[in-house]
């Protein structure tokens, strides 16, 4: 062993401009975080749910069921809404953010390595930051392309030229667009939400069904407690309405200008708490 | 903060209870740049302090500075500081390098800088020629080495190290406590746990030993035994008649026991008042030509003062 190796002072690199140094340091953490979301064997249970849908419309493709609203073009939109928003949004996306925002510290926490993190020279909300993005890059790209392919699997093989008019010169570019921006802030939605269940519950399984049960019984809640759910400013913002159920109690939804800016204070807001939070976080993995 | 306090390791009246169970109850301790080693039996504190010195954890009162800045800093405590804890885990899937060089760019090292850094690290700990394997595959002896690697890689003024000779063989022991000797002549901060005592022994400048949450004793380690009045010391004399030398020895009203070394060429006398009693044995050995081969204090280690503090023998874990 040596110990006559002359190392470079480390403390160079705290001299430059606040936000630049935190600029580095966050993009340090995304990318090793980002290889983990990706690489991690934890993955494959994400690359599982983001690709059942695909799996299933493809299936579909080979296989179209008899029921008239898919032999009718017209109908195919509507089609796509309800697999879109029972299938994709409320479930795959849903659980596939829970997945990942709640494992981004939990899981260290249970692999026993977030201690390496918290002996580093960086501001604990710098690392949420860090692993939030991390999070919504492995999230979104994943989400979206399911979006995407879900969306030609259901168009692409039925009528060729009446598939081309839609996409490319009536609505359905459009609609595709829209959908992938729900995606989107979805990801960003429910991502800040779980990350923070993943800060401060031991188990964070239980208060993430609670979420769920709760988004999916929002449209019997009365307009005022919609409005406290991810889900509500989300289907506020789908190009196609999904039919509501019988026994839902109807709300208007609310306009793109104010669910989009809600959902992103909405996340700040949480992010803010998750950032509290874990400036008091201690190190205590025997109890976990 | 003084300039001496922002040279030191300062708790002031630390207590950390874990639930209603006790951490560490009422610490005052200052350490100063050198090896300071923390002994005590398991559950005795020692992990509790240098957590809490680290801001892993958070003390339930009092109030601690670590070269003037505080544990809730992480972002100005960990330029100075690197703690290389017990947890044996690791980032999945990485090789020692990559472990070493991520954390460094977490910092905000560039990319060339953190190699460079990764480089120093990892020959100081002579794993240079390991560092592209899984740190999985690593022996607990490599995975120690990198963990030490990681937590100097930054070059800390302050190492805070728990239970680091865990694992390694005895060469890369002495290696080890080498590298520690060197880095605290550098004028570094090293603080170590360990419950190898004749290795703290022979590396330590100052030992905390703690039992039960409490601090118990802090010093250097003859420092700390001169101070245990009710345990007299123990010194064995080496001579050719120790027989006779008991019985002059006797004379002597701060010997309170003489007994013969079970080889019988030797004599264990516990005394009062050492000082007194070598100026009585120099006069006893001119008087009655005793031939003396040596003369060594016997219970004068950290051994012999963790037994007579903490009630049992020490070396065996």
């Amino acid at each position: 062993m040596s110990s006559t190796i002359e190392v470079a002072p480390a403390e160079q690199t705290a001299t430059a401009a606040p936000w630049t140094f935190w600029t580095r340091q966050t993009l340090a953490v995304m990318r090793l975080e980002v290889g983990k979301n990706f690489l991690n064997r934890r993955a494959s249970l994400l690359y599982l749910l983001a690709f059942l849908p695909v799996v299933l419309l493809a299936l579909l493709a080979v296989f179209p069921p008899p029921a008239r609203e898919w032999q009718s073009f017209n109908l195919l939109s509507v089609v796509y809404s309800v697999i879109y928003n029972g299938l994709i949004l409320r479930t795959v996306i849903f659980f596939g953010c829970a997945w990942v925002f709640m494992n981004l510290f939990r899981g260290e926490v249970v692999d026993r390595s977030l201690h390496y993190y918290f002996l580093s020279p960086v501001r604990r909300e710098v690392l949420v930051v860090g692993k939030y993005l991390s999070g919504l890059v492995a999230t979104v790209t994943l989400f979206t392309a399911t979006t995407v392919l879900t969306f030609l699997l259901l168009y692409l093989p039925r009528g060729g030229a009446e598939t081309s008019v839609y996409l490319l010169e009536g609505q359905g570019l459009v609609h595709l667009l829209t959908y992938v921006g729900v995606t989107v802030l979805a990801c960003i939605g429910y991502g800040a939400f779980f990350l923070l269940i993943g800060l401060m519950f031991r188990n964070p399984i239980i208060p993430a069904l609670i979420i769920y049960g709760w988004e999916w019984i929002s449209f019997l809640l009365p307009p005022l407690l919609k409005k406290v759910s991810v889900i509500h400013y989300l289907h506020s913002l789908v190009p196609v309405p999904v039919p509501e159920s019988p026994f839902a109690i109807l709300a208007e939804p609310t306009p793109a200008w104010a669910s989009v800016p809600s959902l992103i204070v909405v996340t700040g807001a949480v992010l803010a708490l998750a950032g509290w939070r874990i400036r008091r976080m201690e190190i205590r993995y025997g109890g976990d | 903060m003084t300039g001496a306090s922002s040279q030191m390791i300062v708790f002031e009246d630390v207590s950390k209870f874990y639930g209603e169970v006790l951490g560490v109850n009422r610490v005052n301790i200052s350490i100063a740049p050198g090896i300071t080693s923390l002994v005590g039996p398991n559950g005795s504190g020692k992990t509790t302090l240098m957590n809490l010195m680290t801001g892993l954890l958070r003390p339930t009162r009092g109030r601690i500075s670590v070269l003037g800045t505080a544990p809730d800093q992480p972002e100005q405590l960990f330029r100075k500081v690197g703690y290389c804890a017990q947890f044996d885990s690791f980032p999945k899937g990485v090789t020692g390098r990559e472990f070493v060089r991520f954390y460094l760019m977490v910092h905000g090292h560039t990319k060339a800088e953190a190699n460079h850094l990764t480089d120093a690290a990892l020959e100081r700990v002579d794993l240079r020629d390991d560092a592209e394997r899984k740190v999985a595959g690593y022996s607990k002896g490599m995975r120690q080495r990198i963990r030490l690697a990681q937590s100097i890689a930054h070059n800390p003024s302050v190492l805070i190290l728990d239970e680091p000779l865990n694992g390694l063989d005895p060469m890369a022991r002495a290696e080890v406590i080498r590298l520690f000797r060197q880095l605290a002549e550098e004028g570094l901060h090293l603080v170590i746990s360990s419950h190898i005592l004749h290795e703290v022994d022979m590396m330590s400048d100052c030992v905390v030993l703690l039992n039960n949450g409490y601090v118990v004793a802090e010093g250097d380690v003859h420092g700390v035994r001169d101070e245990m009045e009710e345990h007299p010391m123990q010194i064995l004399i080496r001579c050719d008649r120790p027989a006779t030398l008991a019985a002059r020895v006797f004379e002597h009203e701060d010997v309170v026991e003489a007994r013969l070394h079970k080889d019988r060429r030797g004599l264990f006398v516990k005394t009062r008042d050492a000082d007194k009693f070598y100026l009585t044995l120099n006069r006893i050995v001119l008087e009655s030509g005793i031939n003396i081969e040596s003369v060594a204090p016997a219970d004068d280690d950290l051994n012999a003062v963790y037994k007579y503090l903490i009630g049992s023998e020490a070396d065996g874990s």
